[in-house]
């Protein structure tokens, strides 16, 4: 039962702050910080409480947790929730970044209090389900449902952009192009269960038994395919990410940090947990291209964050950089490459997480995102510039933040598969040691344009921008903890992998 | 009297309740008008058809007659009618208290519709089909103008009237050649007389008459053009019978046809009725892009929606006949839903020269922050409509494509999907404009006490509902499956 709450806790959560909008505009923000830190204890608690060591000898899966329901029989579809070290550190990173949604949004949202931690509440609990569900149909009921309020929190609370791009407009450009890459999924899902029906004569959607489905190699190579393209528009993988940067720019801080920080890593996480096993042959044949559109994603995203005046889209297109490494490494398959992509993942979800809020709050300050309108900040703010100093050494992926961790693994780890690749996405790193000593000479350096002092942190921002610098420099120095976690997920992965791998060279 | 006579009674008695209601409310009228009074006949005397209805359950096929039969599918369209007419009599009591012409006859007119419906779904002869199909759109022609003071409802009435007579000379002309070439109109011979005359051009000429007369009524493209006008028009309540009980009835008669003549299974109708399906999508979602009023929207998903279940025809085997019932369920609660609150909103009804109802969009601004709980129903409806998760719409759409995934049938797959991404746009639209504020436009509200009305009650049931069954869709799968099988 402890799964069923973890996806509820956030949706009760979010009606009673809803409801809680009476009693004035405190009463939703503290209720939604309860909720987002029990939900956080609650996974820390079975962090502590259960044994990620690796599964048995023989066993397809090992969860630590699972919990089944009968929902709908006729097609043999369940309430089938487990969790094991991957979902649960992406469900901690859940929490985790809830709390700094609500943290950060404290004093940006003045209207509409009840219903803005309504719609963040419920995307989180949507994300939860994500990270939860093993039941096919009931991971593509969560992976579609949580865009719904995120629509709303773009649509109603977003910033209207410049250069009249409207918030509605990038909100919906969002939905259109998740929801229908998602219907791709839905295809391929269905395929897949008619695939397994017509050998089995039974319907399922569970994925322990959907794994081993006999599949032709061009039905495994579309149905690949349907569940790449759903993955890749929400990673972003390039030709696919024209939503990414128009969201960015135009959500609500909180939205900025949930989408960067949680909602592109669904995507990571469903090419590991589903793209890749189920498809292992379909996804070798396709790693190459997979890598280069990776490889693509590094400098493209690079390229266009260095021309940004912008700092939000900026920082959205080092997101999409960053994921081009993730991509790599997912497609690599080896044990040292998948486990630097779960480290890159949690250090991106914190370092842009740390650069959003941070935009956040010179936007509260400044009232621009427009990069040319400042300058010589670094002497105008308090304690602000020092933290953009560190996120944007994290971001560059600076040895001692744990995005050097994750980065160095992907590329060490990759290496061995495809040495070419990683030699020419190491030369991404130059162009992000560029965008990043951007960011700081033209918000922070140079001529200031006024002299006169703006407000410095206040207590909550310091505590909470803290917080974010203290867990990337841990996981810098120490990312045991993270790796020793997923560890025995991704040896599952490699596994079937490896063994795609084999075949295909046997058939060779 | 004879065993069977008792049985063919028990079965039809459904028909002759709602019939007997007519009678019963005409007489009222002609007694003393009062306008309660009537409502009240009326939704008393439907609720006992519905008993009456899921009382006859476990007799199986009966047949009434050779021109009635009725069975499982009938039944589950009789449900589905007499469920959406009473809808509509609770939302019509609301919206016509502040008309201040004869309210009563609305009623009459309701009825009769319902009747033809429940003829149309028992339907196995062409005779029966006509009889239906005539029966339920004159009195709809009545309801559509019932407000004949504003341009915006004649004009949709004598629209719908005339169309309509196009499509019933389609009809007949069809049926006609039909029997000239097979000597009979009954559905089952008629199928076996078209396998035995293969194709012959008068059989082919006849049965393509026949469905341009039936696409006519569920506003197929290239048949549509009617459909916004009418729906923009037409007093709420009437517009709402139509998107509901008059489609739900005609499509289950054309799935009747389908699966008992046999001609209808060779290949190149498949084919062309696959294509009629994707333009039929994409050309309704496409023309709903940039609507700026509510109702005409609604018409051109509706366009839309008929495209999606006209998959399930087309390939018409494996899950299509299960696929049909669910989509058509689906899709009645969601419009319900929809209409529902347009109806709402513009009760009671105001006399201005234009259109009455409240539907320019912009009447809807910011409705959130006014009516909460009714806007709740309105967003629910559209993320129905749009097929999203954890509302009944998603069900439906996941049917629409599992059968065309089972079928392989790829084109069509993806041009629901291509469909659906478009229809997002819209639906997206009208929801956020629900949630906007920008004070100082002109709109409409609904009355404060909308939700203890009869009607309030009825759109926030069909709201819960639609999540219900998008939450828990097992029940009416069961329900559906068990009709179907």
């Amino acid at each position: 039962m402890t799964l069923v709450w973890l996806i509820l806790i956030p949706f009760i959560g979010g009606l009673l702050c809803w409801q809680a909008e009476r009693f004035g505009d405190q009463a939703p923000r503290w209720i939604a910080l309860g909720t987002m830190l029990l939900e956080l204890a609650m996974v820390l608690g079975l962090w502590v409480g259960s044994d990620f060591s690796l599964p048995a000898e023989g066993a397809a899966n090992a969860w630590t947790l699972e919990w089944q329901a009968d929902w709908i029989p006729r097609f043999g579809i369940q309430v089938h929730l487990a969790i094991d070290g991957l979902s649960l550190l992406m469900i901690a990173l859940t929490g985790l970044l809830g709390a700094m949604a609500v943290i950060c949004s404290w004093k940006e949202i003045v209207q509409r209090v009840g219903f803005f931690h309504l719609n963040l509440l419920w995307i989180l609990g949507g994300v939860v389900g994500v990270f939860l569900a093993i039941d096919l149909f009931l991971f593509f009921l969560f992976w579609e449902m949580m865009l719904v309020p995120m629509y709303f929190l773009i649509a109603l609370w977003g910033h209207s952009g410049s250069r009249g791009s409207s918030r509605i407009g990038a909100a919906t450009k969002f939905f259109i192009y998740t929801q229908a890459s998602g219907l791709l999924m839905l295809i391929a899902i269905l395929g897949l269960v008619f695939a397994h029906h017509g050998a089995t004569g039974e319907y399922t959607f569970a994925y322990a038994d959907l794994l081993d489905t006999p599949l032709s190699e061009t039905t495994a190579w579309w149905l690949m395919l349907g569940f790449f393209v759903a993955f890749a528009v929400k990673l972003p993988v390039v030709p696919l990410h024209g939503w990414l940067p128009d969201a960015h720019a135009q959500a609500p801080t909180a939205g900025s940090v949930d989408l960067a920080g949680i909602l592109l890593k669904t995507a990571a996480y469903g090419m590991l947990r589903f793209a890749l096993p189920l498809f292992p042959e379909a996804s070798q044949a396709f790693a190459p291209v997979a890598m280069t559109l990776g490889l693509i994603g590094i400098f493209y995203g690079a390229i266009l964050a260095c021309g940004q005046q912008d700092l939000k889209r900026l920082i959205a297109y080092t997101s999409i950089s960053h994921m081009g490494f993730v991509l790599i490494g997912i497609y690599a398959g080896t044990e040292l490459a998948l486990q630097g992509v779960v480290a890159l993942m949690v250090a991106h979800a914190f370092s842009a997480a740390g650069l959003f809020i941070l935009s956040g709050q010179l936007y509260e300050r400044l009232h621009t995102r427009d990069m040319r309108q400042m300058g010589g900040l670094w002497g105008r703010i308090r304690g602000l510039p020092g933290f953009a100093l560190v996120f944007v050494a994290a971001s560059l992926g600076l040895p001692g933040t744990a995005n050097f961790v994750g980065e160095f693994m992907v590329m060490f780890g990759s290496f061995g598969v495809a040495p070419w690749i990683v030699v020419i996405a190491s030369a991404g790193l130059i162009l992000a040691a560029v965008y990043s000593l951007f960011i700081m000479q033209r918000v922070y350096y140079g001529p200031p344009r006024e002299e006169t002092p703006l407000a410095g942190l206040d207590r909550r921002e310091t505590v909470l921008l803290f917080g974010i610098v203290a867990l990337v420099v841990f996981f810098g120095i120490y990312p045991q903890p993270l790796l020793d976690t997923s560890a025995g997920a991704m040896q599952i992965v490699q596994q079937s992998v490896q063994q795609a791998g084999a075949m295909m060279g046997g058939a060779q | 009297m004879s065993h069977a006579t008792m049985m063919a009674l028990l079965a039809i008695s459904p028909l002759i309740l709602v019939c007997l209601t007519v009678i019963v409310v005409m007489l009222s009228i002609a007694w003393q008008r009062n306008h309660t009074l009537s409502a009240i006949l009326t939704a008393v005397g439907l609720n006992v058809a519905l008993l009456a209805l899921l009382f006859g359950w476990s007799l199986g096929t009966v047949d009434v007659t050779s021109v009635l039969v009725v069975d499982d599918l009938s039944r589950f369209g009789g449900v589905l009618v007499l469920m959406s007419t009473l809808a509509c009599v609770t939302l019509a009591h609301h919206y016509l208290e502040g008309y201040e012409g004869p309210r009563d006859e609305f009623y009459l007119l309701l009825l009769s519709a319902a009747a033809g419906g429940m003829v149309l779904v028992s339907a196995r002869h062409m005779t029966t089909l006509f009889f239906g199909i005539e029966l339920l759109s004159m009195p709809l022609f009545g309801m559509l103008a019932y407000t004949f003071r504003d341009r915006g409802a004649l004009e949709s009435g004598i629209k719908y009237m005339v169309l309509s007579a196009a499509a019933t000379a389609f009809l007949l002309f069809g049926m006609a050649l039909l029997y000239a070439v097979t000597g009979t109109l009954d559905f089952a011979e008629l199928g076996e007389a078209l396998s035995a005359y293969g194709s012959d051009p008068w059989l082919l000429a006849g049965a393509g008459m026949l469905l341009v007369g039936l696409a006519f009524k569920l506003s197929i493209v290239p048949f549509h053009l009617w459909t916004p006008d009418v729906y923009q028009g037409g007093p709420g309540p009437a517009t709402t019978f139509l998107a509901t009980a008059s489609k739900v009835a005609v499509f289950l008669v054309l799935l009747r046809l389908f699966q008992s003549t046999l001609a209808f299974h060779e290949n190149w109708w498949h084919d062309l009725l696959g294509f009629i399906a994707v333009v039929t999508m994409l050309v309704g979602n496409l023309l709903a892009l940039t609507q700026n009023d509510l109702k005409r929207l609604l018409g051109y998903s509706s366009i839309a929606h008929f495209g999606y279940l006209l998959v399930a025809l087309v390939v018409n085997q494996g899950l299509a006949v299960e696929t049909v019932g669910i989509y058509l369920v689906t899709y009645v609660l969601t419009t319900l839903g929809a209409f529902g609150v347009v109806t709402l909103v513009s009760s009671p009804y105001v006399a201005t020269g234009g259109t009455a109802d409240a539907s320019p969009l912009h009447h809807y601004r910011g409705l959130f922050w006014r009516r909460p709980y009714l806007t709740a129903v309105m967003t629910v409806s559209m993320l129905s409509l749009a097929g999203i998760p954890f509302t009944a719409g998603f069900i439906g759409k996941f049917y629409i494509i599992a059968v065309g995934v089972e079928a392989h049938r790829w084109w069509l797959v993806g041009s629901v999907v291509l469909g659906s991404a478009i229809g997002l746009y819209y639906y997206l639209r009208v929801m956020v404009t629900l949630f906007l504020h920008e004070p100082g436009m002109q709109r409409r509200d609904a009355t404060h006490d909308w939700a203890e009305r009869a009607g309030g009650m009825v759109v926030l049931g069909v709201a819960t509902l639609v999540i219900l069954l998008g939450l828990y869709p097992t029940p009416m799968i069961n329900w559906v499956n068990w009709v179907a099988g």
